[in-house]
């Protein structure tokens, strides 16, 4: 278990090394290391463009990882994914109204998704408190999908408005997810959000344990299971909003990778949620060195992760797990 | 007589406002003793056990561990001194035996610590007391029943809480393992432990409990040693159908008419 766990942090480590020099300049797939001496163009595209963009890449794959695992425990289900309780479907709303409406900056696209992410996960805890049927993650659950299901029609709307030759296409690349943008000015930011997010995940990890009980076992065990829980979706959630707004819709990172971690791991949080956090990353990472290098141009990350997570999760449910450690 | 480890005076307790599900309920549970709440479904055991745990608030009336009231105790140290062994428990996670039981350390563990070798240890205590250290690999979903149910009982072993409620310990338990789980319960009280079980068969409060309580529709019928607890008339009122009981080797046995 240990082992692997190195290999893992191993493996990641290096696809991050290697992830610098790989792109297309001065000739794809890779630029060689002493030309970062000898050019300096290579030396500030390294510094100023790859550079925060694979760190963004590894974040947002390690964030989506970490907060899959975590909503899906403190639901106490695996099929959750970090932006289903009106998150996504708020950041995207948010993203089209900035383009259609505001500025197409990338800065302001940003924040407005971040606020209108924080916005849907708001709406559905609010609704989820008028809802009276079945218990608190039931509420929680279905309030989620009407929250995304309203800005999933605003998305629509705001498409149907939207210019069809500049800034329809703009719509469509953030929701199908990318890096492209990424410079250091706006991912600091969300550096600054995410990180000490996810050190709080890594310190509540055993913690989290004990949420996937039952209300009146966790209860029994000492936990505050409503506000435990709540404490940790807000944690989670502000660092999805944070990803998504850098990074736009990026599926099945968050859904996926938490499975493939507990069935190589451990179901035990001190080992799936490293494990996830590293899994995420490189994973997201790889998703990305494929998105801006194997076609001239750039495939919307958002595409290959889904592509290739969907991929991944069916060749995971047709294996058999594991019976012993 | 020992010192209480429980006292209720006077409680009552509803989820949805004039609409109780426990009227006036009085118990006094002494030290290392075990006490059945015996009823039909419906009658508020679990709602009882669950106010006794202190997940609701009780509307009126004061529950007392050990002299203090149940207020006064804060959360952790509340966990180490109630511990709850529930139903079944549905774990939508693969967790393995080991991992699962260590969770009956978080009484005494902090928020953010991780458990350590001492708490390990623990586990292991449990799991060799139950005779189970071979399910110690096994994940959880995977185990029997009757498997489940030790392992719920270790994990409040671990947890290591004087006093014990225990809702349907042997519901879906066959007869070898009922056995092994009584057994295993009055060896508990017998260290000092205090039980306080729930159940809806009259040979399971008759076989174990020093104490009985009858329990219809929220109220509390009669108290008292199983005895004068299971009689004719007291469980045909509490059942609602006629039963008649005969006593099998001095204990009392419950026959449908």
């Amino acid at each position: 278990m240990r082992r692997r766990f190195w290999w893992l942090l191993a493996g990641s480590a290096a696809l991050v090394v290697l992830s610098v020099f790989l792109g297309r300049y001065p000739t794809p797939p890779i630029l060689p290391p002493r030309l970062l001496e000898s050019d300096p163009l290579a030396a500030r595209l390294v510094l100023t463009l790859r550079l925060p963009r694979l760190l963004a890449a590894f974040l947002t794959g390690a964030v989506l990882a970490a907060s899959g695992l975590t909503m899906q425990m403190v639901f106490r289900n695996p099929l959750v994914e970090p932006g289903f309780l009106g998150v996504s479907q708020g950041a995207a709303f948010g993203a089209a109204l900035a383009i259609l409406y505001l500025s197409p900056s990338p800065w302001t696209v940003q924040a407005s998704a971040a606020v209108f992410g924080f916005l849907g996960l708001g709406l559905t805890y609010a609704f989820a408190r008028r809802l009276r049927y079945g218990g608190w993650i039931l509420r929680m659950v279905l309030a989620g999908i009407a929250v995304s299901a309203l800005f999933a029609a605003g998305v629509g709307l705001l498409k149907y408005l939207a210019d069809p030759l500049t800034q329809l296409p703009e719509i469509v690349f953030w929701l199908l997810g990318g890096l492209w943008a990424t410079r250091w000015a706006n991912f600091l930011p969300v550096l600054a959000v995410t990180l000490p997010a996810l050190v709080l995940l890594y310190l509540a990890r055993w913690r989290l344990n004990l949420l996937t009980l039952s209300e009146e076992a966790a209860f029994s065990l000492g936990a505050a299971p409503g506000r435990e829980r709540l404490a940790l979706l807000v944690l989670t959630v502000a660092a999805t909003a944070a990803v998504v707004s850098l990074a736009g819709m990026v599926g099945w990172v968050g859904l996926m990778i938490p499975h493939l971690a507990r069935r190589w791991f451990a179901a035990d949080a001190r080992q799936a949620l490293p494990a996830s956090v590293l899994l995420g990353g490189a994973f997201t990472l790889l998703c990305d060195d494929l998105a801006r290098t194997a076609v001239n141009g750039e495939i919307p990350l958002g595409i290959l992760t889904s592509l290739l997570g969907a991929l991944a999760f069916v060749a995971l449910l047709a294996t058999t797990p594991r019976t012993s450690r | 007589m020992n010192a209480l480890a429980l006292e209720v005076r006077n409680l009552s307790f509803g989820y949805r406002a004039e609409e109780a599900v426990l009227h006036g309920i009085h118990v006094r549970v002494p030290v290392g003793s075990i006490t059945a709440i015996l009823g039909p479904n419906g009658a508020g055991k679990s709602s009882l056990l669950h106010v006794l745990l202190g997940l609701h608030r009780p509307w009126e009336g004061e529950i007392r561990y050990f002299g203090k009231p149940l207020g006064a105790y804060d959360r952790r140290s509340l966990s180490r001194t109630v511990g709850l062994v529930p139903q079944r428990e549905h774990v939508p996670f693969a967790f393995r035996v080991e991992e699962y039981l260590l969770l009956g350390r978080s009484p005494h563990l902090g928020l953010l610590a991780q458990p350590t070798a001492a708490d390990l240890r623990a586990v292991d205590a449990a799991l060799a007391r139950l005779g189970i250290a071979h399910l110690r690999r096994r994940e959880v979903a995977s185990l029997s029943g009757g498997e489940h149910q030790l392992v719920l009982v270790a994990r409040a072993l671990v947890q290591g809480a004087a006093v014990m409620l225990l809702d349907e310990p042997t519901a879906h338990l066959d007869l070898g393992n009922k056995h092994h789980t009584l057994a295993l319960l009055r060896g508990l009280a017998a260290e000092g432990r205090t039980i306080v079980l729930t159940t809806h068969d009259p040979h399971l409060a008759a076989s174990v409990a020093d104490q009985v309580l009858l329990l219809r529709r929220g109220r509390v019928l009669f108290g008292g040693p199983p005895q004068q607890a299971l009689t004719d008339e007291r469980l045909s009122d509490l059942y609602g159908v006629p039963v008649r009981v005969v006593q099998v080797e001095n204990r009392p046995c419950v026959l449908p008419q």
